[in-house]
C-alpha cells in the first residue's frame, strides 16, 4: 500500500519533467537526488520523534496528481475571496502552483529588484537562482522537503539588491483550485517553492499567503528559502487559510547574516492537517529574530508548529511567541527548539507558547526544546495551556456584556497579543477582520 | 423599595454561607453591611451580582420589584446593578476604554438609547476621571493589568461613575486603601448619591463610613444579619469589635 503510494510520486515526477521542458542541469540533478531521498525516506510516521504527535497517514494513503496541464479557467472573480487588501502591493499570484500572469500585478519596481515566477527566473537568470535554490532547505532527512524539490513546478523568486528599501509590501498568493482536476478521483497536489534574497542593508515586507476552497481535498506542500544579507530587515508574513479539508505542509528556512533583523509572522487558520515548520539560523553577530505565531483550529483539525531558532553566533536575540485557540476536538502540536551553539555567547532567547482550549476534547502537545552549548546566555521559555478564565468572563458580564461577547472579547485579546506585533497595519486589520468573523463561532463553542 | 432580600440561603459547594438574610433598601438609601471575615458579607455582594459559583437554596431577592435571581449577570448590570469587585480581575489584552465603552453601550442599548460614539464617550469619561483622580494613561492600558491595588479600586468606582447604576454594591472597596485613596473613593461615591440611587457598602471597618455616611448599618455574622441600626452602630462596632455580637448569637441559640 505504502510502496504503491510512493510510486505515484515517481510517475508524477516523470510527468512533470515532460511538461516542463529544459531546465538547468544542476537542478535536474538536485531533483533526481531529492526524489531518491523521498523514496528512501518514505512519509514520516509517528515513530519518528519529529512527527510523534502528527500522523500524516491521511496524506500517505491518498492518491495525488499534479494539477492538469493547460490553461486554467480560474479568473479574477474566483480570486477575490482569497485576496488580502494590500493596496499598492507588488502582487504575484499562483493558481495550483503555477504563475498566473493575468492575475498578477507586480507593478513598478526599483532598479534590479526582481519579483517573478521562479520557473521563469530559472530560464532568464539561472545563475541568480542557483546559489540559493535547495541550498537552505535540506531534504536529506525530510520527506516533504525532498518531495517539494523533486516536484515543484513554480513559485516566487524575490531578489532585492543591496541598499534597497522596498516601501510597498510584496504579496505572493498561492491559491488552490482543486475543482480543476475532474478527470479522475485523485486529489490535486502542488509543491510551491519560494526563494527570497534580501541584500545587504535592504528592507522589505513579504506576505506569503495560501488559500483554497473548503470543498475539496488537496495538498499544498510548500518550501520557502530566505537569505538575509548583512543588516537586512525583513518582515515575513505567512497567512494560511486553506480549505478545511486540505493538507498543508510548509517548511520555511531562513539564514540571517550579521545584524540582520527577521520578523516572521505565521497565521494559520485553515486546513485539516497542517504542519508549519520554521527554521532560522542566526548566522552572524547581532542578528535579531522574532517569530510570532497564531493558529486556530476547530472540528477535528490538527495544526502542528515546529520552530527551530539556531543561535550560531554571539550577541543574537530571539523572541518567539506562539498562541493557539482550539475548539471542538481540534489538536495542536507546538515544538519550539532553540539551539545555542558553543560560539554563541551572549545569546538572549525567549520563547512563549500559549494555548486556549475551548473544549474538553481539544488537545495540545507542547514541548520546548533547548539545546544550549554556550555558558554565558539568557534563555527562557514558558508554556501556558488553559481554558478561558471564568472570573474574567464574570467580570465582563457584570459590566453588561453578554456571555458570548465576553468570550469574544477574551479571544480577541488573546489573539491580539500576537496580531499587535505585526507592523503591517492594513494586513493586521484585515487579519483581525477575518478573526472577528471566525471567532464568534469559537466563542459559542467555549 | 430598591432592594428586598427575603430569607436568602446560599451555598458554595457543600458549604452553607448565607443562612437566611433579610434586608430592605429604600430607593436613595445607603446601607452598610459590616461583619468579621468569613461572615458571608462578600458572598452577599457576589450573589446579588450573579456570580455563578453560588447556589441559592431558598429565599428571594426583589430588585425594583423584579426577581433579581432570575436574571443573568449581564441583565442585572444592564438593569442598573453594579458591583465594585473586592479583587478586580486583570484582563490582559482588553483595552480599558474599549471595554468601558462596550459596557456603557450595552446598557444604553438595553434601555433603548443611542450608542455613544468615541467622542461623546470620552467627553463623559473625562469628567469622571478627574473626579476620581484617574490618569488618562490608565484608560489605554489593559483592564486592571499592572494596576496598583489602589488604582484597581479607583478604577472600579470610576467604572461605576461612568455606568451610573441605580444600585451600587461596593465589596470591601475600602480594604487596603491608604487614607488619600479612601477619600477619593468616598468622594466619588458621595458625588453619586441621589434620591434615585441606592448603595450597599460591604466593609470590614467603619473607617470608610466616616466619609460615606450610611443611613442604615447591618451586622452580619455567620450568614445572618444579627443587628441593624443607624450610623452610630458602626462606631459601636469599632469600639467593641464583633465579639459581643457573636457571643450574643451563640447565647441566643
Amino acid at each position: 500500500m505504502l510502496t504503491q503510494s510512493l510510486d505515484q510520486f515517481a510517475v508524477e515526477y516523470e510527468n512533470a519533467a515532460r511538461a516542463r521542458g529544459a531546465e538547468p542541469p544542476w537542478l535536474t540533478t538536485a531533483r533526481r537526488h531529492a526524489l531518491e531521498r523521498f523514496q528512501s525516506l518514505g512519509f514520516p510516521t509517528t515513530r519518528d520523534e519529529e512527527w510523534r504527535f502528527t500522523s500524516v497517514s491521511p496524506i500517505a494513503e491518498c492518491s495525488f496528481a499534479r494539477p492538469l496541464d493547460g490553461r486554467t479557467s480560474f479568473g479574477r472573480s474566483d480570486l477575490a475571496p482569497f485576496r488580502w487588501p494590500l493596496a499598492g502591493a507588488h502582487e504575484i499570484v499562483f493558481v495550483n502552483g503555477r504563475y498566473a500572469a493575468g492575475l498578477s500585478d507586480v507593478g513598478t519596481l526599483p532598479p534590479k529588484v526582481r519579483i517573478e515566477s521562479l520557473a521563469s527566473a530559472l530560464v532568464s537568470a539561472p545563475d541568480k537562482v542557483e546559489p540559493y535554490l535547495t541550498r537552505l532547505a535540506d531534504g536529506e532527512r525530510h520527506a516533504f522537503t525532498a518531495l517539494n524539490a523533486a516536484l515543484f513546478e513554480d513559485g516566487a523568486f524575490i531578489w532585492i539588491p543591496a541598499h534597497t528599501v522596498l516601501d510597498a509590501p510584496i504579496h505572493v498568493l498561492f491559491v488552490s483550485s482543486p475543482a480543476e482536476r475532474a478527470r479522475d478521483a485523485r486529489a490535486t497536489m502542488t509543491h510551491p517553492r519560494v526563494v527570497v534574497v534580501i541584500g545587504e542593508d535592504s528592507q522589505a515586507s513579504i506576505v506569503e499567503s495560501y488559500a483554497g476552497p473548503d470543498g475539496g481535498s488537496y495538498l499544498t506542500n510548500t518550501v520557502t528559502e530566505v537569505v538575509l544579507g548583512q543588516s537586512a530587515v525583513l518582515d515575513h508574513y505567512k497567512l494560511q487559510r486553506e480549505g478545511v479539508r486540505s493538507y498543508h505542509m510548509a517548511a520555511m528556512h531562513a539564514r540571517a547574516a550579521r545584524s540582520a533583523n527577521l520578523r516572521a509572522h505565521a497565521i494559520s487558520l485553515g486546513g485539516s492537517l497542517v504542519r508549519n515548520e520554521v527554521t532560522v539560523v542566526l548566522d552572524g553577530e547581532g542578528v535579531e529574530c522574532t517569530l510570532n505565531g497564531l493558529y486556530l483550529a476547530d472540528d477535528r483539525r490538527l495544526v502542528d508548529n515546529h520552530t527551530t531558532i539556531d543561535h550560531a553566533k554571539p550577541h543574537c536575540g530571539s523572541r518567539e511567541i506562539y498562541k493557539g485557540i482550539l475548539a471542538d476536538a481540534a489538536r495542536a502540536v507546538f515544538n519550539g527548539k532553540i539551539i545555542v551553539r558553543p560560539d554563541a555567547q551572549k545569546t538572549d532567547a525567549r520563547q512563549t507558547n500559549k494555548a486556549l482550549l475551548l473544549s474538553e476534547d481539544a488537545l495540545i502537545n507542547t514541548k520546548p526544546q533547548l539545546e544550549i552549548f554556550a555558558n554565558d546566555v539568557k534563555c527562557t521559555h514558558g508554556a501556558a495551556v488553559g481554558q478561558m478564565d471564568d472570573e474574567a468572563i464574570f467580570y465582563l458580564r457584570s459590566r453588561g456584556l453578554s456571555e458570548s461577547e465576553a468570550r469574544h472579547f477574551l479571544l480577541r485579546a488573546f489573539a491580539g497579543d500576537v496580531l499587535n506585533r505585526m507592523p503591517l497595519e492594513p494586513l493586521r486589520t484585515a487579519v483581525e477582520e477575518v478573526l472577528v468573523r471566525q471567532l464568534p463561532s469559537y466563542a459559542e463553542r467555549a | 423599595m430598591m432592594l428586598t432580600v427575603r430569607n436568602l440561603h446560599v451555598r458554595a459547594g457543600d458549604r452553607e454561607i448565607l443562612r437566611g438574610i433579610d434586608l430592605s433598601i429604600e430607593t436613595g438609601e445607603v446601607h452598610a453591611i459590616m461583619g468579621p471575615n468569613g461572615s458571608g458579607k462578600s458572598t452577599l455582594a457576589r450573589v446579588l451580582a450573579g456570580h455563578p459559583e453560588y447556589h441559592v437554596t431558598s429565599g428571594e431577592v426583589l430588585y425594583d420589584g423584579q426577581d433579581l435571581l432570575a436574571m443573568d449577570p449581564e441583565t442585572r448590570a444592564r438593569e442598573g446593578v453594579f458591583m465594585a469587585f473586592q479583587y478586580p480581575i486583570e484582563i490582559p489584552g482588553v483595552n480599558n476604554a474599549y471595554f468601558l465603552k462596550a459596557a456603557l453601550n450595552a446598557m444604553r442599548k438595553h434601555r433603548g438609547e443611542e450608542e455613544l460614539d468615541a467622542i461623546e464617550f470620552m467627553a463623559r469619561v473625562r469628567d469622571r476621571m478627574k473626579q476620581l483622580d484617574i490618569d488618562e494613561e490608565l484608560l489605554n492600558r489593559p483592564v486592571n493589568e499592572g494596576f496598583s491595588g489602589g488604582e484597581k479600586k479607583r478604577n472600579e468606582i470610576f467604572q461605576m461613575a461612568v455606568l451610573e447604576p441605580r444600585l451600587g454594591i461596593l465589596d470591601e472597596t475600602d480594604s487596603g486603601l491608604d487614607i488619600d485613596a479612601l477619600k477619593t473613593v468616598a468622594h466619588g461615591v458621595n458625588a453619586m448619591r441621589n434620591p434615585a440611587r441606592s448603595f450597599l457598602l460591604v466593609t470590614h471597618y467603619q473607617r470608610m463610613l466616616n466619609y460615606v455616611v450610611p443611613d442604615v448599618v447591618h451586622v452580619l455574622t455567620e450568614g445572618r444579619i444579627v443587628k441593624s441600626g443607624g450610623k452610630e452602630l458602626a462606631l459601636e462596632l469599632e469600639d467593641k469589635g464583633y465579639g459581643w455580637l457573636e457571643a450574643g448569637v451563640s447565647a441566643g441559640r
